[in-house]
């Protein structure tokens, strides 16, 4: 209990922001309307999403440094998960652009940003997929994933403030936390992205620790 | 042997190869060439400053990626191993760097005359349109050295480097059509200066990371 009172919490945290994400109070907006529930849904997930893959970078650096393999496998892990965080990012996105903006794809730099991070970490999977010796692999791998880390923080972080977009925080437009967030959704808001990154951490070691069992079993036969 | 000196006398020696054989510049002259001419056939003509634009980075994309492909795949093992022995990483990837910005500033000076001879010149600030030429194939030359340095290391497919490279060279390519826009449209310059900065900014990033993270894929 000790070691895993995280996992509850993460739980715990979850469940109750989408009890208190449906029911809870919210400013009444223009075009926003009911829809402002989904920043509880929408956001955590790119949170997420990058934690995981700056866990991601974190473990290459750690695998160029020491040459141990179970850093390498936690990185390929964390972007796995993360890419799946990214989808459902882009699905609750899409839903909510559906219904404030009229079309679930408008051409917004943000949302063209994000679809471009995602071919780079798919990119660095077809990657690992092409190289067959397993230290050349991490290697190369790792060293692709530092490489491409900072050029999608200015994608997904720096150019969309410096065009127009849509998205609140960017061009001009004002954060949510200015503008349209008061206080009854902000402790709502803080509580979701705490509790899904923690779950996000927590399906990654989770595969990490299938993975380092696959691993051994491969070994014994 | 100090980086500065050993940077120097790589780039000098790839040139003197290059020079020899001018195998690599006749190779992309032809190219960047017959591209702009394909086009032409296709359009005709293109009225749409935003579709020139476009259509020249375009170009200028695939040519560069074509040329850069090659510049670790040249060198062959023995070569490597030799420079293994006598310089360290550091100066090896500086000296690619290096050269391939100057053979990518020379391409894309073709590409712009023949392009803007063919498709009539459009450009409203000249000036600015140049220097946003210039800062595309210096980031275009720091980005896919790297990217080739690391594809080279897959057995040397093509695409592979076309995997790896597009979605890195994509935010650049938002930046460098924007202020090429820009200067089409012969807006008033101090508007570009966000964009002109946030290009350095990268490329400063990108040659960090290069010299930081080769030695660690050099050794094999």
């Amino acid at each position: 209990m000790r070691k895993n009172w995280w996992k509850v919490l993460a739980a715990v945290m979850i469940c109750s922001t989408i009890v208190a994400g449906i029911m809870g109070p919210v400013p009444e907006l223009y075009i926003l309307h009911e829809s402002i529930r989904n920043v509880y849904f929408h956001v955590p997930m790119w949170f997420t999403m990058l934690t995981l893959y700056l866990i991601s970078v974190i473990y290459s650096i750690k695998y160029l440094n020491g040459g141990k393999m179970e850093h390498d496998t936690m990185a390929v892990e964390a972007v796995n998960t993360g890419i799946v965080f990214c989808f459902f990012g882009l699905l609750t996105g899409m839903q909510w652009a559906n219904i404030t903006w009229g079309e679930p794809w408008p051409n917004d730099p943000k949302l063209n940003g994000s679809a471009i991070a995602t071919l780079m970490y798919l990119a660095y999977l077809v990657l690992r997929n092409a190289l067959e010796e397993e230290q050349k692999r991490a290697k190369i791998s790792a060293v692709y994933n530092i490489f491409a880390f900072p050029i999608m923080v200015v994608l997904l972080y720096i150019l969309p403030k410096l065009t127009d977009s849509l998205h609140p925080g960017s061009g001009g437009n004002s954060t949510f936390g200015d503008l349209d967030m008061d206080n009854n959704m902000r402790p709502v808001f803080y509580t979701a992205v705490i509790g899904w990154i923690l779950t996000g951490v927590w399906v990654l070691t989770l595969r990490f620790r299938l993975r380092l069992l696959e691993n051994k079993a491969n070994k014994i036969q | 042997m100090n980086l500065l000196k050993e940077v120097k006398t790589l780039v000098h020696k790839d040139l003197i190869l290059e020079w020899r054989s001018k195998h690599a510049i006749n190779s992309i002259i032809l190219y960047v060439v017959s591209t702009v001419f394909v086009c032409y056939q296709a359009f005709k003509t293109v009225d749409d400053t935003l579709m020139w634009n476009a259509l020249f980075w375009i170009i200028l994309l695939f040519a560069s990626i074509n040329a850069i492909s090659r510049s670790f795949v040249q060198e062959s093992q023995y070569r490597l191993l030799y420079y293994y022995a006598i310089t360290s990483p550091k100066a090896i990837i500086l000296s690619k760097i290096i050269y391939n910005t100057l053979l990518m500033i020379l391409l894309s000076v073709i590409a712009y005359v023949t392009y803007s001879l063919i498709f009539k010149n459009p450009v409203g600030d000249p000036l600015l349109y140049f220097v946003a030429v210039l800062l595309g194939s210096i980031s275009f030359a720091t980005v896919f050295t790297m990217v080739s340095g690391i594809s080279s290391k897959t057995g040397n497919n093509s695409t592979i480097m076309a995997i790896l490279a597009f979605p890195v060279i994509i935010p650049l390519l938002i930046v460098l059509i924007k202020l090429a826009n820009n200067a089409l449209q012969g807006l008033d310059r101090s508007i570009s200066f966000s964009e002109i900065a946030v290009l350095l900014a990268i490329n400063v990033i990108t040659i960090t990371i290069s010299l930081l993270l080769f030695p660690y894929l050099w050794r094999d």
